[in-house]
């Protein structure tokens, strides 16, 4: 029983979650100390601050519970969700703890019976969180806890924007025609978009797609693949309507969206575009792009402007996060680790390196950030969050839908080709 | 062991014997654990790694299976699709783009790079101040990694890139281009590229090539009055035949399969502009949820390569293989 007293020792160092984490430690303190329990803990943390603060938490729990070792390791992002976890968990061998994507690939996942359920394991955890977990939720039962949360919106260069006569951002879809225009004429390169990576030209389909289709309409289609609703051909026109008035810089289709200082996010972070639309991450990509790896003090943040009499909900958003879920055979500890995770204090920290949005409500007073913050406040102020499309779909139809939207943007396919791919691999699923 | 080899030694000797004698067989036996030995751990290799993923690869081309699929998935009747996934690639425009873009490569290698090798070899073979330097400054980017030559280019060629930034310093900025990012002009950038990475290899082949072409015939045919064309033209390039043959063989195969140079610079795009099988087969296979169209994609590659390799050896390789095949000598 030394165990479990230095762990409520160390526990205590963590107030509020001690009785969470008790209470799922509780069956395993019959495996006895001596075997000692490792647990694998695959993130997408590779830059920035984020590696830090997790192999201090690994640390930490490793402190706080003898016996067990933690290895965590970060992989890049697509690597990791495409390539890595799928053959982890298709071959039986999967990590403990892992990134857990919402939508059509945990729909997957749980069908497939790799992953553990949390609800009796920790579940004042998963109620800490609130609706923000729903997306990581399939038939009621939860499989993954999002520690970063948040909405799409525009990155801008508020120097440019002074410089071209726009006094606020803009707040609806004819505003920031006009401020694309104002841009241009003061010689600046409006927009950036990262098109040679796909969803970046994508998500400017989703945000008309969320703003012409009403929530229902979208909800149907991510439960039944079911496109048939005018509004689907309808976000096409809108954007190609968009794009005729080349809002984006030259060479976009081949413009990579995340890495370099030439991708859509260098250009915004060297002064050489206005504006991205880009999700909540992009604060810390845009700082890592610069010639002092510091976010630039022009840069600010508005959320996607609404577009008047479109039958979506008008302050609707678009948005996602990262969450951690454990495989089915992971020990016990791993739900341990994953509400140490959760904990207010380490979401407190997760905030406070400027790493993103916690989803701990209480921890998100300790975001230092501005554009964070901004983001936030743009979080707290939407009626109702979608989670990105090609996401909530799943790979198959996902990828569909981008490549069609990239054909648009680079006009060799027209609104009606983007819904007709989205049919077709629906068609094959 | 050495029970096997024991009875070696006279077999030898028996061998005026007309009909088998039971030494005779032994010999043939030890001959045939001999073959067991030395093939087995190869054949069981090449077995599992090549011929295995080739079967699986054709059965899964039969299924509609999803990203993550497990053995069930084959036994579920309702997966098996029989030769749907082939049919919608032979109907999948972006497919039969990217096989036509392959060809495009293909063809333009033979065409484009076989000359520019053979000329460069030939120049280096002759007696010029530098040669040594010239061959090791050809011969580098073939050396380099694919993906650091690779990304050097992307980040060249881009809008902003050094490439642009060259031509406008040379006052030649009405010359810039969107390299990889126009999809009308990507192919052509991206078949520069592999013609910079690889015509190095191309042109040590040639060189080699050409230590083997005696000095004295071309000796001869000067003193006989032919210009250095001539005999270029009418000795060397003949006798360097089975050189270009095999590089030329080479060429295919590699154009065929093209994928890292794509893959790191443009991933098939701007709009599928450089998709290539390879790269098409890979992006929705293991990207875009589909393994089973993946697997029919890598099946219709892997049957264009044979069908073009089995060609090529019967017919142009034919004379340069002569013997190397059924004697094993050379």
């Amino acid at each position: 029983m030394n165990r479990r007293s230095t762990r409520l020792v160390a526990l205590g160092l963590s107030a509020g979650l001690a009785a969470v984490a008790l209470a799922g430690c509780a069956p395993s303190s019959g495996d006895g100390e001596g075997d000692g329990v490792t647990l694998t803990w695959w993130h997408n943390a590779t830059s920035g601050p984020l590696p830090a603060v997790w192999e201090e938490v690994a640390n930490e729990f490793e402190e706080a519970h003898p016996g067990v070792t933690v290895e965590q390791t970060g992989y890049q992002n697509e690597e990791l969700q495409r390539t890595l976890i799928p053959n982890a968990l298709a071959s039986g061998d999967a990590p403990d703890l892992f990134q857990v994507w919402p939508g059509g690939e945990l729909r997957d996942q749980v069908e497939n019976g790799y992953l553990m359920p949390l609800d009796d394991a920790i579940p004042d955890t998963i109620s800490s969180v609130g609706a923000t977990v729903n997306p990581w939720q399939v038939d009621g039962k939860t499989y993954g806890i999002p520690f970063t949360f948040g909405i799409e919106g525009f990155w801008y260069n508020t120097e440019q924007f002074a410089q071209a006569g726009i006094d606020a951002p803009p707040t609806t879809l004819d505003e920031l025609v006009d401020d694309v225009a104002k841009l241009r004429a003061a010689g600046f390169t409006p927009i950036a978009v990262g098109a040679g990576d796909k969803w970046p030209a994508a998500h400017w389909w989703y945000q008309f797609a969320l703003h012409s289709c009403s929530p229902e309409t979208i909800q149907t289609a991510v439960d039944e693949y079911d496109f048939s609703d005018d509004c689907w051909v309808d976000a096409g026109d809108q954007l190609e309507e968009f794009l005729g008035i080349n809002p984006f810089q030259e060479g976009f289709l081949g413009t990579p969206a995340q890495q370099g200082a030439g991708s859509s996010a260098g250009l915004v972070a060297n002064g050489q575009a206005s504006m991205e639309l880009m999700g909540h991450w992009n604060a810390g990509t845009i700082g890592g792009l610069t010639a002092d790896q510091q976010v630039p003090g022009f840069l600010g943040w508005f959320p996607f402007p609404g577009i008047p009499g479109s039958a979506g909900d008008p302050t609707a958003a678009l948005g996602g996060g990262d969450g951690f879920g454990c495989s089915k055979d992971a020990p016990p500890e791993c739900a341990e680790l994953l509400a140490y995770i959760m904990s207010e204090d380490v979401q407190k920290r997760f905030a406070a390196s400027g790493s993103g949005i916690p989803t701990v409500p209480s921890a998100t007073d300790s975001l230092e950030d501005e554009n964070l913050k901004a983001v936030a406040v743009g979080l707290g102020e939407a009626s109702f969050v979608q989670l990105w499309l090609d996401t909530a779909f799943g790979t198959t139809v996902g990828n569909a839908m981008n490549e069609g939207i990239v054909n648009l943007f680079g006009g060799a396919g027209t609104p009606e080709d983007i819904v007709k791919a989205m049919q077709d691999a629906a068609a094959t699923l | 062991m050495t029970t096997l080899l024991k009875p070696a030694g006279p077999a030898v000797s028996a061998g005026p014997a007309p009909t088998p004698t039971p030494r005779r067989r032994s010999a043939r036996s030890r001959k045939r654990a001999e073959i067991a030995l030395f093939v087995g751990p190869a054949l069981i290799l090449f077995l599992g790694f090549v011929i295995l993923p080739v079967i699986l690869a054709a059965v899964y081309s039969f299924y509609n299976l999803p990203q993550a699929f497990q053995w069930d998935d084959l036994a579920d009747p309702a997966r098996f699709i029989g030769l749907q996934n082939y049919v919608r690639a032979l109907n999948d425009p972006v497919f039969l783009g990217a096989v036509g873009h392959n060809f495009f490569i293909l063809g333009a290698s033979l065409l484009i790079q076989g000359p520019i090798a053979i000329g460069v070899a030939l120049l280096l073979n002759r007696r010029i101040r530098g040669r040594a330097a010239l061959r090791l400054l050809i011969f580098v980017p073939y050396v380099l990694a694919e993906v650091i030559a690779g990304l050097s280019w992307k980040l060249l060629l881009q809008p902003t890139g050094g490439v642009n930034a060259l031509l406008e310093s040379l006052g030649l900025g009405a010359l810039q281009q969107n390299w990889l990012a126009d999809p009308e002009i990507a192919l052509w950038t991206m078949f520069f590229i592999l013609t910079w990475k690889y015509v190095g290899f191309a042109i040590l082949l040639m060189l080699a090539g050409l230590q083997g072409v005696p000095e004295e015939l071309a000796e001869a045919a000067s003193i006989d009055g032919a210009s250095w064309w001539q005999v270029q033209r009418h000795i060397t390039i003949p006798l360097l035949g089975p050189t270009i043959r095999i590089w030329a063989f080479l060429s295919i195969i590699g154009s065929l399969q093209l994928f890292d140079m794509v893959w790191v610079t443009t991933r098939g795009g701007p709009l599928n502009a450089t998709q290539t099988m390879a790269t098409y087969m890979v992006e929705k296979g293991q990207f875009g949820g589909q393994p089973g169209y993946g697997s029919a994609i890598a099946v219709i590659l892997f049957l264009i390569s044979l069908v073009i390799a089995l060609v090529y050896q019967r017919f142009a390789l034919r004379r340069d293989l002569a013997g190397a095949v059924t004697r094993g000598v050379r």
